[in-house]
């Protein structure tokens, strides 16, 4: 797809667009990080063979992405910094996941729910920015979003089932769904780092797919026979590096070793 | 059936084995070779999978991007080569269900080296090397047996292995050029699953009991203490090329028979562990049995699912 408008070959030059820049990056590969690493947690203990293997192969186009993402971050830096520098070795609140990812795999219905509300976004996100006008980002949500799709096609179908199976998958994947409604909304939030690259024309503008998302949800959740929850309110903080309590359990975890044995190779 | 029928078909069925013929699921076979196949099939697919729970417990903790998106390929391998030996055991009469079944109840067996714990980085390392290793020793002449399916799923097996054991001594190798601190963990790693791997191959020759029927059928090529002497000798070089020592006193090169000597292993530890009372027995189950039960109402919701959609397409039809 041809980008939306040019970029001035400029622009990354200014020290305050590549901060920017970097700042956006991370906003939307930690995202990619945290989720894969939470559905890296369930890797053998699925409910049979088949979604098991389904979530790894998630998992690993999730973390996928975060390599080429991260790696483009390291070059923007120019200063040495690796892929792992940047995913093992910040501080919890310099983590910019939304708070979704970093919800726990309390059950399969969870694990589902919480997947097709970021599944639906990522695609519907990598789709626009198939336009940008950065042409790194450009081939990587050209490579991501085949995989997106498969993503949002299975995470709906289980939906589906769960939502339309049994009187059991029935009220825990309701359960899962009112839980996890509440984060949706912090998807679609800007940054100061976001509308500076919408305004370059390098991010997509998401707010107006806002609308849209949540006719697709809706939308699904009614053919898998669930309600949609009515919330006054939702939670933000993730993308400002304010988490939930179980962000440092996750990063105590997935840091151990980098902390553990500094400079060393592997 | 007439007994000269049933002669006459057992006749028929050797002679194909005897021509290195392929038994397919829907051939007659005698019982006992069903039997058989069922034991030793369901307990390789188990071994798959509950081997997916020692190298799964490094996914969130793996020290590089590049490790965890690796490791986590690597134990998917295992859950698809679970999945293909499970549908190969299928084809025998028995179902997923009484396979897992029978795996929960310790009825059915899986291989005992997954009864040690991952303690380390290096374990993941050293399980690629040694425990995919001796499983390739194992595995390869499985690619010519004599069931069809086995062989079959075998065949894309062993590829996978391979990769699977160059991808474990690379991480040994990163270790043994690193730190010291690294270094001793590689060390250590080997001496913890050194005699396991040894054992993996399986009883001497004189206490194995299935050795001689499996021959003939060829679900074994070479028994047991030759299949333990071809890895002993293949791994001693690898490890000097590590610059680890193997933790065997006994260990030497015997110029007369151009293999390497080496010392009595620990049957006591290998029955121990057998009989299910090794250092993870108990939680190697516990786990598949929790995923197992944890997941039964997500099984039920896809088939009731699957089931009114077919009941909604017959009304619309």
């Amino acid at each position: 797809m041809k980008p939306i408008k040019e970029l001035n070959p400029t622009f990354l030059t200014q020290e305050e667009n590549k901060e920017h820049l970097i700042n956006y990056l991370l906003e939307t590969a930690d995202n990619y990080l945290i989720l894969g690493q939470r559905l890296g947690e369930l890797c053998g203990h699925g409910p049979n063979l088949e979604p098991d293997i389904a979530i790894t192969n998630i998992s690993l186009d999730l973390l996928g992405q975060v390599r080429s993402f991260y790696q483009y971050i390291a070059q923007l830096k120019a200063n040495q910094t690796t892929e792992d520098d940047i995913a093992f070795l910040r501080k919890e609140r310099e983590y910019k996941n939304v708070l979704l990812v970093e919800q726990p795999n309390t059950d399969f219905g969870y694990v589902i729910v919480r997947q097709y509300f970021f599944d639906v976004y990522n695609r519907m996100f990598l789709n626009a920015l198939q336009q940008s006008a950065d042409e790194t980002l450009r081939s990587l949500a050209f490579k991501g979003i085949k995989e997106a799709a498969y993503h949002e096609r299975f995470s709906g179908d289980w939906l589906k089932r769960l939502g339309d199976g049994t009187e059991e998958s029935h009220h825990r994947v309701q359960q899962a769904v009112d839980d996890l409604w509440i984060y949706t909304d912090e998807l679609f939030h800007s940054t100061a780092s976001s509308k500076a690259m919408m305004e370059a024309g390098v991010a997509p503008d998401m707010l107006q797919l806002r609308e849209y998302y949540y006719e697709k949800v809706e939308q699904l959740l009614e053919t898998a026979t669930l309600k949609v929850p009515e919330v006054e309110y939702f939670q933000k903080g993730g993308k400002k590096g304010m988490h939930s309590e179980y962000m440092g359990r996750i990063l105590a975890e997935m840091q151990y070793m980098q902390r553990t044995y500094p400079n060393s190779r592997w | 059936m007439s007994e000269a029928e049933i002669k006459n078909l057992e006749e028929q069925f050797e002679a194909k084995i005897a021509a290195d013929e392929k038994i397919e699921p829907k051939d007659w076979m005698p019982e006992k070779y069903r039997k058989t196949h069922i034991r030793q099939i369901s307990q390789h697919a188990h071994s798959e999978i509950v081997g997916m729970l020692p190298e799964g417990n490094w996914i969130t903790r793996a020290p590089s991007l590049r490790r965890k998106v690796a490791l986590l390929a690597k134990v998917q391998d295992e859950a698809g080569h679970g999945l293909y030996l499970y549908s190969a055991c299928e084809t025998l009469g028995i179902s997923r269900e009484q396979m897992y079944e029978d795996l929960h109840s310790g009825k059915a067996k899986y291989s005992s080296i997954f009864n040690y714990p991952t303690l380390t980085w290096a374990d993941i390392g050293a399980i690629g090397w040694l425990v995919d290793g001796a499983a390739i020793i194992n595995q390869v002449p499985l690619c010519n047996t004599s069931f069809g399916p086995y062989a079959r799923a075998m065949v894309r097996v062993c590829k996978e292995e391979s990769f699977h054991q160059r991808q474990g001594y690379e991480i040994m190798l990163s270790l043994c050029n690193g730190t010291e601190e690294q270094k001793q963990m590689a060390q250590d790693a080997l001496d913890r699953w050194w005699w396991p791997s040894l054992m993996m191959l399986g009883p001497t020759d004189a206490a194995s009991t299935h050795t001689e029927q499996s021959m003939k059928w060829k679900l074994k090529r070479k028994t047991n203490d030759e299949l333990r002497q071809q890895f002993v000798d293949q791994t001693v070089p690898q490890a000097d090329i590590l610059g680890l020592t193997i933790p065997d006193p006994e260990l030497k090169w015997n110029e007369e028979t151009g293999h390497y000597d080496f010392g009595e292993i620990d049957w006591d530890e290998f029955w121990q562990v057998v009989k299910g009372h090794g250092p993870m027995n108990k939680k190697r189950l516990e786990d598949r049995k929790n995923a197992w039960e944890n997941g039964a109402w997500v099984r039920e919701a896809a088939t009731a699912y699957a089931r009114k959609q077919n009941d909604r397409k017959s009304k619309s039809a």
